[in-house]
C-alpha cells in the first residue's frame, strides 16, 4: 500500500467487489499504451530517512552567513509569527475559495492583503494572483495594452530588473530602450506607439527615479505608466498612485517571506478601480450572506480562464493565497511605523557601508544618485573581492559584470558585519 | 465579529514585532533623498500588537477548511493530504535562508534537488527535458504553448495560428493558447467523452501547432485514443501537450512519451502534495522531447561531473520567473517523491479505486454521464430537479467540502468529485450517505443550505455591482 493511504488489503477487496472488478488492473484496462514494469525510482524512505537526506542536502548549500546580495531578493526578518500562522492546517491546505461560505479565513485574508497594497501604493484595487515580481511586471504589461488597445509595447530603461524585462520578452511584449544617465531614467524621449512606461523606484541600482516625470511621460503618449516599487521602500516612499503611476507592481518577498533560493514568493499588483475589469487574477471583495452579515467573496468573475476560456484577460488561476498571508501578518505585525523603521534601519546601514567604503577610497558607481539600501560600488575585481568575503564568512554582493558589485543593505546586517565587508573589500586588491 | 477586519482591532501606537536597533549613525532620509519622492502621509495599516494578530488570524483560519479539517473532494484539484514532513524540509534554514543569486558554488544541494527532481519528472512522463520555472500549473502550460511557437518561428513555419482544446478543458487552456498568440478552437467529443478523433482529423492542417489535451481528461476518463491523437498530430507537423493536471490517475500505469506526448506539464502542488496553501503558491514544471529540449527556460539545471550547474537552453524562450522557480515547493516534491518512489503507482491505485468505489455508490441515485470506468475522479450529475449547487451547500452542513461544480462545462449540473489515495473507505462511506441523502432531500430545503457553515449563501451580485475590494 502506499504510503499516507489507509486502505488495507480487506478495504482494497472489499471496494473492488463495490465496483465489480476483480483486480487493480482491471482499474486500467481502457488504459494504453499501458507502462510495463516499475518506475524507475530510488526506493521509498522513511520520512526519518528522507529528512536526513534533506539536511544533508542542505549542508551543501553555504547558508546562515551575512547576504549582501538582493537585486529583487532581500535578506530580511521574518517574524516567527508569520510561520505559526502559515502552519495552521486550515490555511496550509485549503484551495481557492469557490464555497465561500466554508472560506471566509482566506477570502478576509486576501480582502485585507488587497487593503494593504492598496495603502502602500496609493492605488484602489488589487489582487492576490500573481505569482511573484517578475510575474506582476508582465501581466502589468500585457494590461497596458487590453487598457491602451494598442499592441503590447513597453518603454524601459537599465533601471527595470533586467530579470523582469526578461520575462516580459517571454510573454511576448515589445521593449523599447529609454536613456539611463547617471543611475536614474532619461523619460523625456518616450516613443508615442508604447502601450506603457515602465518606471521601478528604487531601481535595479537602488536609486530613487522621478515616478511623476515617468506618469507624465506615459500619459503624454496617451500610454500608461506602471511603476515597480518594492514594498518596503513605500513606507517612506511617496505612493506610486499619489505620483499618477496607473499600475503599480512589485515582488512582496520582503513582507515576511524567508529567500528560499527564490520562491515561492508573491506579486502584488495594484491600479485604479476604472481599470478593474482588465486586472488578471482573483479578486476578492465585500458583501452580505443571506442574514446580512458581512462577509467576502470572489467577485468580477467575469474576467477570468474558467468563464471566459480563450477571451479572459489572462490565464492565471493561482490565488497566491499563503504568500499574501505572510505578507499580510508581517504588515500588521509591524504597522505603518515598524515598516518605516525598517526602511530606516536598512537605509541608514546602506548609508553607513556606502560612507566607509568611499573612505576606503572605492567610488560608488552613481555618486549623485538618491538611494535607500542598495547601491553598486566600483571595484577592481569583484569576483576576487566575493571569493575574498566568503573566506571571511560573507556573502558578498551581485557582481554586474562590468567592475561593480551591487550591495544590498538590511535591517539584518550589523555594524559588526559592515565593518568587516569594508575590511575585506578594501583589501581584496 | 464575522469579517472585524485586523485594522479595526488596533490603536495609533501599538507595535507588533520589535526590530534590532541602529547600530550606526542614522541617515535622515529627508537629507538624502528628494523632498517630492518622500511619503506625506502615513499608510493606514493595523497598530496591532502581537497577541492580537495571533489570535486575528487563528480565529479566521477557523473559519475556514482545509484537507486538515474535512474531506475536500475538488474535482481536478487533488486535495490529497499534505505529509507535514514536506513541511520540515522547506524550513530547513540551509534552504530557507539561500538567495537565488548565491552563487553555483554555494548552492550545490538546492541544485541537486532540482537536478534530481528534473530526473524524477522525467521517469514519471518519459519525456527527458525538464524545466522546473513555471511557478503555477497555467504558467506551466503558457510556458509550454511558447516553446512550440518558438520552435515554429526556429524551423520557419510561420503559419501556425491555432492551438486546438478539447470542450472538456480546463479554461486554462484556451486562455494560455490566446495569451501565446494563438487561436484557441474546440474539438468536439465522443460517446466516451473522449477526443472525437474523427472530428479531429479533420481539423487539423499545416496551421494547427498544437492539441492540448488533458488525461485523464476532465470528466475522469481516460483519453484512450491518445496515440491515434499524437499521429494525427505529429502527421501534420503539429504537437501534443499534456496537461497533467490529472496525473494523480497516470503514475507507474501510463506514461505520456509512450503516448505520443511531446511536451506536458506538472502540478507539483497537486500530485507531489506541496500543499495549495488556499490557492497558491503552486509549481507548474513542464517535461518534454528531445526535439523541444532546448527551447526550455532559462535556466535548467545540468550535472558535470560532480558538480551542477545552471545552463540556459540553447534556444531558449527565456527566463518565465525572475529566479529559478519556486523552489520551496521543488523540495516539497522532492521530499514527497523520495518517501515513495516506485509506490508512487499505488499512490495512482488508491486514487482511481476511491474514485470508482464513489462512482458505483452514487450510481443509479445520480446520473452518470460516462458510466464506465473513471480514472482518479468521476463526474456526476444530481437526480432531475435538483441543481448542483444546491447539493453542494447541502454537502456543506454535512460536514464535507463540495466537489467542484459547473465543470465539466460539456455536462449540465456538473459535480466532479476526486477523493484522493488519502481517504479511507469509512470516509467515503460517509460522503456517499450524504449525496444519497441529498438525492431524497426537499429541494425547498436544499436551497437554505448551508445552515451550519461560518455564513450562509452569499449576495455574489453585490459583491459586483457595489465592489469594495479594501478597507
Amino acid at each position: 500500500m502506499a504510503r499516507f493511504t489507509p486502505h488495507t488489503e480487506a478495504d482494497v477487496a472489499e471496494m473492488l467487489e463495490a465496483i465489480g472488478v476483480g483486480t487493480l488492473d482491471d482499474l486500467f484496462a481502457d488504459v494504453s499504451p499501458k507502462l510495463e514494469g516499475d518506475l524507475d525510482l530510488p526506493p521509498a524512505l522513511s520520512e526519518y530517512e528522507a529528512l536526513k537526506e534533506v539536511e544533508e542536502a542542505a549542508k551543501e548549500n553555504v547558508a546562515g552567513l551575512p547576504i549582501f546580495l538582493g537585486a529583487g531578493a532581500y535578506d530580511r526578518v521574518v517574524p516567527t509569527a508569520i510561520g505559526a500562522i502559515l502552519s495552521r492546517g486550515e490555511f496550509l491546505t485549503s484551495y481557492t475559495p469557490y464555497q465561500p461560505e466554508v472560506s471566509q479565513g482566506h477570502l478576509q485574508v486576501v480582502f485585507e492583503f488587497q487593503s494593504v497594497i492598496s495603502e502602500l501604493t496609493g492605488l484602489e484595487v488589487s489582487n492576490a494572483s500573481v505569482y511573484d515580481g517578475s510575474n506582476a511586471v508582465a501581466e502589468a504589461a500585457l494590461m497596458t495594452a487590453r487598457l491602451t488597445k494598442r499592441d503590447p509595447k513597453v518603454a524601459v530603461s537599465e533601471g527595470l530588473n533586467p530579470r523582469y524585462r526578461e520575462v516580459i520578452e517571454t510573454y511576448g511584449v515589445g521593449v523599447v530602450d529609454l536613456p539611463f544617465d547617471g543611475g536614474m531614467t532619461d523619460f523625456s524621449k518616450v516613443p508615442d506607439d508604447v502601450s506603457g512606461v515602465f518606471v521601478q523606484s528604487p531601481n535595479y541600482f537602488g536609486i530613487i527615479e522621478d515616478v511623476e516625470a515617468a506618469s507624465e511621460a506615459a500619459h503624454g503618449v496617451e500610454a500608461l505608466c506602471v511603476a515597480v516599487c518594492d514594498p518596503i521602500a513605500l513606507a517612506v516612499l511617496e505612493s506610486p498612485g499619489a505620483l499618477g503611476a496607473d499600475v503599480a507592481v512589485g515582488e512582496a518577498q520582503p513582507l515576511g517571506m524567508p529567500l528560499l533560493f527564490g520562491g515561492p514568493y508573491a506579486g502584488y499588483m495594484a491600479t485604479h478601480e476604472k481599470f478593474v475589469r482588465q486586472l488578471p487574477g482573483r479578486i476578492c471583495g465585500e458583501t452580505v450572506d443571506k442574514d446580512g452579515r458581512l462577509a467576502y467573496v470572489l467577485t468580477l468573475r467575469g474576467r477570468e480562464q474558467d468563464i471566459r476560456r480563450a477571451k479572459a484577460n489572462s490565464n492565471i488561476c493561482t490565488n497566491q493565497a499563503l504568500t499574501a498571508l505572510a505578507a499580510t501578518v508581517y504588515a500588521a505585525l509591524l504597522g505603518p511605523e515598524g515598516l518605516r523603521e525598517v526602511a530606516e534601519l536598512s537605509a541608514s546601514k546602506a548609508h553607513y557601508l556606502a560612507g566607509k567604503l568611499g573612505e576606503a577610497g572605492l567610488d560608488l558607481r552613481y555618486p549623485d544618485a538618491p538611494f535607500l539600501w542598495e547601491f553598486a560600488v566600483e571595484l577592481p575585481d569583484v569576483k576576487k573581492a566575493n571569493e575574498a568575503l566568503l573566506e571571511n564568512d560573507i556573502v558578498g554582493g551581485l557582481d554586474l559584470g562590468d567592475g561593480a558589485m551591487l550591495v544590498a543593505v538590511t535591517e539584518k546586517r550589523t555594524k559588526k558585519e559592515l565593518d568587516a565587508f569594508v575590511e575585506v573589500v578594501a583589501n581584496a586588491g | 465579529m464575522l469579517g472585524e477586519l485586523i485594522r479595526d482591532k488596533g490603536r495609533e501606537g501599538r507595535r507588533g514585532y520589535t526590530l534590532p536597533k541602529l547600530d550606526v549613525d542614522e541617515t535622515d532620509l529627508g537629507e538624502v533623498l528628494p523632498k517630492k519622492s518622500l511619503r506625506k502621509e502615513k499608510p493606514k495599516l493595523a497598530e496591532v500588537d502581537e497577541p492580537t494578530v495571533i489570535r486575528h488570524y487563528t480565529n479566521l483560519s477557523r473559519k475556514n477548511w482545509g484537507i486538515d479539517t474535512n474531506f475536500y473532494p475538488l474535482g481536478s484539484c487533488t486535495m490529497k493530504h499534505n505529509p507535514r514532513a514536506n513541511e520540515a524540509a522547506a524550513v530547513v534554514p540551509g534552504f530557507a535562508g539561500i538567495h537565488p543569486l548565491q552563487s553555483e558554488d554555494q548552492a550545490q544541494g538546492a541544485l541537486r534537488v532540482m537536478h534530481e527532481v528534473q530526473g524524477f519528472l522525467a521517469e514519471l512522463s518519459g519525456l527527458p527535458a525538464v524545466s522546473l520555472q513555471p511557478m503555477a500549473g497555467a504558467q506551466g502550460e503558457l510556458t509550454s504553448i511558447l516553446m512550440i511557437r518558438k520552435h515554429f518561428e526556429d524551423t520557419g513555419d510561420e503559419g501556425r495560428r491555432t492551438v486546438i482544446v478539447p470542450e472538456t478543458a480546463h479554461g486554462t487552456n484556451p486562455a494560455t493558447a490566446s495569451m501565446a498568440n494563438f487561436k484557441a478552437i474546440e474539438v468536439g467529443l465522443d460517446e466516451h467523452g473522449c477526443v472525437a478523433v474523427e472530428e479531429l482529423r479533420e481539423m487539423v492542417d499545416e496551421t494547427t501547432a498544437a492539441l492540448m489535451i488533458t488525461n485523464p481528461n476532465t470528466c475522469g476518463v481516460y483519453e484512450r485514443n491518445i496515440k491515434e491523437i499524437a499521429d494525427v498530430l505529429h502527421e501534420v507537423g503539429a504537437f501534443l501537450y499534456m496537461d497533467g493536471a490529472n496525473m494523480n490517475a497516470n503514475m507507474g500505469r501510463m506514461r505520456a512519451s509512450d503516448a505520443g506526448v511531446d511536451i506536458m506539464h506538472f502540478n507539483l502542488h497537486k500530485t507531489y502534495s506541496t500543499p495549495h496553501g488556499g490557492g497558491g503558491p503552486g509549481s507548474g514544471a513542464i517535461s518534454c522531447t528531445d526535439e523541444l529540449a532546448a527551447f526550455r527556460p532559462d535556466p535548467v539545471v545540468e550535472k558535470d561531473g560532480y558538480n551542477y550547474t545552471l545552463a540556459r537552453p540553447e534556444k531558449s524562450i527565456g527566463r518565465i520567473a525572475a529566479f529559478h522557480g519556486n523552489f520551496g515547493q521543488i523540495l516539497r516534491a522532492w521530499n514527497y517523491i523520495k518517501m515513495h518512489g516506485p509506490e508512487l503507482k499505488d499512490v495512482s491505485d488508491m486514487a482511481v479505486l476511491n474514485a470508482n468505489y464513489v462512482r458505483a455508490r452514487l450510481g443509479g441515485a445520480y446520473r452518470i454521464p460516462y458510466d464506465e470506468l473513471c480514472k482518479h475522479e468521476v463526474v456526476v450529475q444530481p437526480p432531475k430537479g435538483k441543481k448542483a449547487l444546491d447539493i453542494a451547500k447541502g454537502l456543506i452542513d454535512h460536514g464535507f467540502h463540495p466537489p467542484t461544480i459547473y465543470f465539466p462545462l460539456v455536462v449540465k449540473e456538473a459535480m466532479l468529485i476526486e477523493p484522493t489515495e488519502t481517504e479511507s473507505k469509512e470516509t467515503l462511506d460517509d460522503f456517499v450517505g450524504a449525496m444519497l441523502e441529498l438525492a431524497e432531500t426537499e429541494p425547498e430545503e436544499l436551497e437554505e443550505a448551508p445552515t451550519h457553515a461560518p455564513t450562509k449563501r452569499l449576495d455574489e451580485t453585490r459583491a459586483a455591482r457595489q465592489l469594495k475590494a479594501r478597507w
